[in-house]
């Protein structure tokens, strides 16, 4: 058993051969979710806290969804609504919800660092789903094994992250990812968008869709918030759409068989033309909501087995 | 009282040198000293042992945390933390809660300093009412209280106009004008310095260019209005070309930087370390280097501890949310020293930037090791080896980025009037 993680923070903090023990266990679920009876017993008798201090449907759906596939007590938290608002502190919620004893927390959180600094708090296995600007780490590895079962592999791969990538932890995280799996990568935005520093970490800038896209195996889209359409970052959405829109006429520039990814939810006529984003030969969006549930439940699976086998070995071997 | 000094290592900054010699004190003043035979007659002698003795520290900018929140820092501790540190004046900040911004506050304050604290004592006023950049405050008035200085410490005054009638009003008095060079709206919500790790770590960035478009303002408004200027911290190498040109054009203009951005970078807080969290952001390591090389060559005149009390709470927090600031007097001294440890600095640079530039950017007579200056004095050994443990720091805040760091530098006796006021067990 080569997993020995505490925590799933980030991709940073992962080796090559991490990311893909999580991504062949994730391929066995997969399986199972295909199956008749979706169910496995590997968190029986756990308990899973999801705490969102961020709205969120769509992830939070996949990770309690994941826990309840791995028969877990699953409760969620929306924390926006909660004593956060009373004025307790991160740590002192976080030390209340340790004390009821929990297995797995999940937490978002709209400040970067926040779940690193919870899981210093706490004696469980923490995943983050997504902090501030920093990492997402469960979306990358969703990715990861989408573009692994439609390539064959996730390595050696041209892939372009187009879109507002100063502040998507999707694309930090992915680029982490891509990077660790000796991918090509391609960051392309206006320059508003793009944050200083990233050629450092192994990536290319592009500020042109057409001069970005070309020859590449994998498109990822990332969503545009609403609040960062007019004016402030970019002209207008109409301009956003002209420039960086993802359309069939952009796309022509990649490889004939390049996929098309976006981490949800989109804003067709924003970031990606509505046709070519329901188009099945080369739309992979549906795929990766699936992939989401799997990796969560090989994620959370691996977590747990690691925290078994340092509770067996005794105190005085527990890696941090 | 005639106390003799005697065998110690003399770092003088105004003369540059570093001799054994011998220094006497009598009452509150250096009466004389010399490097010959030490002359006999005092009632108290003591041998030095070759430990080095300088003019204890001016320190501007000094946050003690009276009036509004004395569980982070009274005067009482910062006063005990300052006489351990070789801090014999702490010239403090007015960005207390509430501010301190009227005469009758000042004297307040000013009172129970100099009756809670050991060291002296010397406040600031902000320079407009509440910091909050729109009326200026009662500079006549909060001068004849005591202010030694006009600031709104780390708030800009953006709004120019106002800016420009305080510096021309402070002008009119001979006072001085202390500002944080930034540009205001740039450097909104920044948590730290733009570049590869900020992006990485997916941190409000602000680009160190942001400094220079605040400090290239202020300067233009020193030509305007021939005020006397200080810039607070200047700590990137972007600012240092305009910095140089308005001293060359013989403007009357100073410059400081913090001990943390001398001797740390934006790497050290990687991990979200909050104790790292400081205004101006850590900058690049190459901003550092600048900034040593002008402060060598006396285009940056003097260093501060910027000590900032910040209790437990206000830091364990996520990074953009977490308070800015750290406590630096104790350790102000032992970090400098690593300067000099590290050739970067001699001992009487670091004396001339720690001691003697900022006593005489204020006027004061202390800052020096001659005759007739006050007996404020600080002997000390520079090579003494110790681990800090932030726990033992006399602030009643511990937030240092230095705990669990190997430092060297001890403070054996501070003296102030000639009195020792911290004794090294």
């Amino acid at each position: 058993m080569s997993f020995s993680k505490s925590h799933l923070l980030g991709i940073e903090p992962l080796s090559p051969t991490d990311i893909v023990t999580i991504l062949d266990l994730a391929d066995s679920y997969v399986d199972l979710n295909r199956s008749a009876v979706k169910h496995s017993e590997a968190l029986s008798g756990l308990t899973q806290i999801n705490m969102f201090f961020e709205n969120s449907t769509r992830t939070q759906a996949s990770f309690e969804l994941a826990g309840k596939r791995l028969g877990a007590d699953v409760m969620n938290m929306a924390m926006q609504a909660s004593s956060i608002r009373k004025g307790e502190t991160l740590i002192d919620t976080a030390l209340t919800l340790n004390a009821m004893q929990p297995d797995i927390l999940v937490v978002r959180h709209p400040h970067s660092g926040a779940v690193d600094l919870l899981a210093q708090k706490v004696n469980c296995a923490v995943l983050n789903a997504g902090d501030g600007r920093h990492e997402h780490p469960t979306q990358a590895l969703l990715d990861a094994l989408t573009i692994r079962r439609v390539k064959g592999t996730v390595t050696g791969l041209k892939v372009a992250i187009c879109g507002d990538i100063a502040h998507s932890r999707v694309a930090r995280s992915n680029v982490q990812l891509l990077s660790k799996m000796k991918n090509q990568v391609r960051l392309i935005g206006p320059s508003t968008l793009m944050p200083s520093g990233f050629e450092s970490l192994g990536a290319q800038v592009f500020e042109d869709m057409k001069d970005g896209l070309r020859d590449v195996d994998v498109v990822m889209m990332l969503r545009l918030q609403k609040e960062r359409m007019d004016g402030g970052f970019i002209p207008s959405e109409r301009e956003y759409y002209h420039r960086f829109g993802l359309d069939a006429e952009k796309l022509s520039f990649a490889k004939h068989d390049a996929i098309v990814m976006h981490p949800g939810p989109m804003n067709r006529g924003v970031e990606i033309d509505g046709e070519l984003a329901d188009d099945i030969n080369r739309s992979v969006i549906q795929d990766q909501v699936e992939m989401g549930v799997a990796v969560r439940m090989a994620a959370m699976d691996l977590l747990v087995q690691a925290r078994r086998v340092r509770d067996a070995r005794g105190p005085e071997e527990v890696m941090v | 009282m005639r106390t003799l000094l005697k065998n110690a290592r003399l770092v003088d900054p105004e003369a540059e040198t570093e001799a054994t010699g011998w220094l006497l004190i009598e009452d509150d003043m250096i009466a004389d000293l010399g490097t010959g035979a030490a002359p006999a007659g005092a009632e108290v002698e003591r041998d030095c042992k070759g430990l080095a003795l300088a003019p204890g520290i001016v320190d501007i900018g000094v946050k003690v945390c009276e009036p509004g929140e004395r569980h982070k820092e009274s005067y009482r501790s910062a006063g005990l933390a300052a006489a351990a540190g070789g801090v014999t004046t702490m010239v403090t900040r007015p960005d207390t809660m509430p501010s301190i911004d009227t005469p009758e506050v000042l004297e307040f304050v000013a009172r129970r300093a100099n009756e809670a604290a050991p060291v002296r004592v010397l406040p600031m006023a902000a320079l407009t009412k509440g910091r909050e950049g729109r009326e200026m405050t009662e500079l006549g008035f909060l001068l004849d209280a005591g202010a030694v200085a006009f600031t709104d410490c780390d708030h800009v005054v953006a709004n120019t106009k106002v800016f420009a009638r305080a510096l021309t009003y402070a002008r009119s008095l001979g006072a001085l004008v202390i500002s944080h060079p930034q540009e205001p709206i740039l450097s909104a919500g920044a948590a730290a310095t733009s570049g590869a790790l900020a992006a990485l770590k997916g941190l409000p960035a602000v680009s160190p260019m942001a400094e220079r478009m605040g400090l290239d303002r202020d300067i233009a408004l020193v030509e305007m209005t021939g005020a006397r200027y200080h810039a607070d911290q200047i700590s990137t190498a972007r600012a240092l070309p305009s910095l140089r040109r308005a001293r060359d054009h013989g403007f009357d203009i100073t410059a400081g930087t913090s001990i943390h951005h001398l001797t740390l970078t934006d790497k050290d807080a990687d991990e979200y370390r909050t104790f790292f969290k400081v205004k101006p952001p850590l900058r690049a390591e190459e901003d550092r280097q600048a900034v040593l090389a002008a402060l060598r060559e006396g285009t940056i005149d003097l260093i501060s501890s910027m000590h900032t009390p910040q209790d437990e709470e206000s830091k364990r927090l996520p990074f953009e949310e977490a308070a800015s600031g750290a406590v630096a007097l104790e350790t102000l001294l032992p970090a400098a020293l690593g300067l000099y440890h590290a050739g970067d600095l001699t001992l009487s640079q670091l004396f001339r930037a720690m001691s003697l530039n900022p006593a005489k950017r204020l006027g004061l007579p202390c800052g020096r090791l001659s005759k007739g200056a006050p007996a404020d004095l600080v002997l000390f050994d520079p090579d003494a080896a110790f681990t800090l443990d932030r726990t033992t720091l006399r602030s009643k805040s511990k937030n240092t980025p230095f705990d669990g760091h190997q430092m060297r530098g001890k403070v054996a006796a501070t003296f102030v009037k000639g009195e020792i006021v911290h004794e090294a067990p």
